[in-house]
């Protein structure tokens, strides 16, 4: 049923696919420190030469019981569950930035483990129920 | 060159069931909206905004299913020299073009109150600009090559480069760290949406998708006029 003309396209193209897919791999690969939006605590802990005047940014969950308000500044704890980064800004936090939830700061590394941000974003996660069903999940828990 | 009955058959195909279609789609996008507007309860962390998602994410299921099959007619194209494919494709792109681009603009919506900020260039965001990006140059190829063979092999190169985005979209999320929160729904998991909010993104989706077939039968139709009426101007 397949012309020999066909067949040749079908190889060529096939050829021409996994070049590409190669290609596409090698690129994302390479480019893999500029895709990647934020840095875990674990991340940083782990790397070895790291930019102190470099801007980063830092991912992870609000620690539980972490977050102080001194007028503006605010401080708090970044945890990725194995370690832990502590933050502080300057400034109004996003409103859906609350303990125990998703976000990412911008800013600076003093060391490994305090980092001074310049902006804070918070980093919404992939659940989504209404509120009751929220609080009837919660008593459940306790 | 036309003288297969397919195009044709898909042409008086579409005049029978297109009025239907359209009455189905009007009741299927209103309850769409009504549920998802006024029926679906607020989000325990987001509160309204949520709603945003009725649209955002039926949109970008959309723009990255349109491309899929753009991508496929293509190597159906280039292969097989198939000539019906070309002209399903190119009337397809224009809507996937939209909805990437109503993608973008709700997520934008959703960010600032959510995130905090408009936009943000991370991995999921940044790929779907550039199934944009795809979308146009596929079209444009198509504006303004006037060469209808070249115009045909320029555009089914584009549609099967685009192809690689794809997967890059939909997994970005798992790959990488990303702004963008995880996928919702997959193929492997239950879905982590409640499903009081579920239920309306379905309808929402259905809705979209149905919406989408009407628009793309209005535009393959136009398409097969046009291509009509070059050959009859041809052989006068």
């Amino acid at each position: 049923m397949l012309t020999k003309k066909v067949k040749t396209r079908i190889i060529f193209l096939i050829l021409t696919l996994l070049t590409g897919l190669a290609l596409i791999m090698i690129i994302l690969k390479s480019l893999e420190k500029n895709v990647v939006y934020f840095l875990s605590p674990s991340e940083i802990y782990n790397k070895e030469n790291i930019f102190f005047d470099k801007k980063i940014r830092v991912g992870g969950l609000v620690k539980k019981n972490s977050f102080m308000k001194n007028g503006e500044e605010v401080n708090f704890i970044i945890t990725d569950l194995k370690n832990e980064i502590i933050v502080s800004y300057t400034g109004l936090v996003p409103n859906l930035f609350s303990e125990e939830k998703g976000v990412v700061a911008e800013g600076k590394l003093k060391d490994k483990k305090y980092f001074v941000a310049d902006k804070i974003l918070a980093k919404h996660d992939e659940n989504y129920m209404p509120p009751e069903v929220k609080e009837a999940l919660e008593k459940s828990n306790n | 060159m036309f003288k297969n009955i397919l195009p044709n058959k898909i042409l008086l195909l579409t005049n029978k069931f297109f009025n239907n279609l359209i009455i189905l789609f009007i009741i299927i996008a209103s309850i769409g909206l009504i549920y998802s507007l006024v029926i679906s309860p607020p989000d325990y962390i987001q509160g309204d905004s949520v709603r945003i998602m009725y649209v955002h994410v039926p949109s970008s299921f959309i723009a990255l299913g349109c491309f899929l099959f753009i991508g496929i007619a293509s190597i159906i194209n280039l292969v097989f020299k198939n000539k019906l494919m070309p002209i399903l494709a190119k009337s397809l792109a224009p809507i996937g073009c939209v909805f990437s681009l109503i993608s973008i603009v709700t997520g934008s919506f959703w960010g600032k109150p959510t995130w905090g900020i408009w936009w943000v260039w991370d991995a999921r965001l940044t790929s779907m600009v550039i199934l944009f990006m795809f979308y146009i140059a596929y079209i444009f190829t198509w504006r303004f090559v006037n060469n209808f063979e070249k115009a045909n092999k320029a555009s089914s190169i584009i549609g099967i480069v685009g192809l690689f985005n794809l997967p890059v979209i939909r997994y970005s999320v798992d790959w990488w760290n990303t702004l963008h929160q995880p996928s919702s729904i997959t193929f492997t998991s239950a879905p982590t949406i409640h499903y009081t909010m579920l239920i309306p993104l379905m309808i929402m989706f259905f809705g979209m998708v149905l919406y989408t077939l009407i628009v793309f039968l209005m535009r393959y139709k136009t398409e097969i006029i046009k291509i009509k009426l070059a050959k009859k101007k041809k052989y006068k």
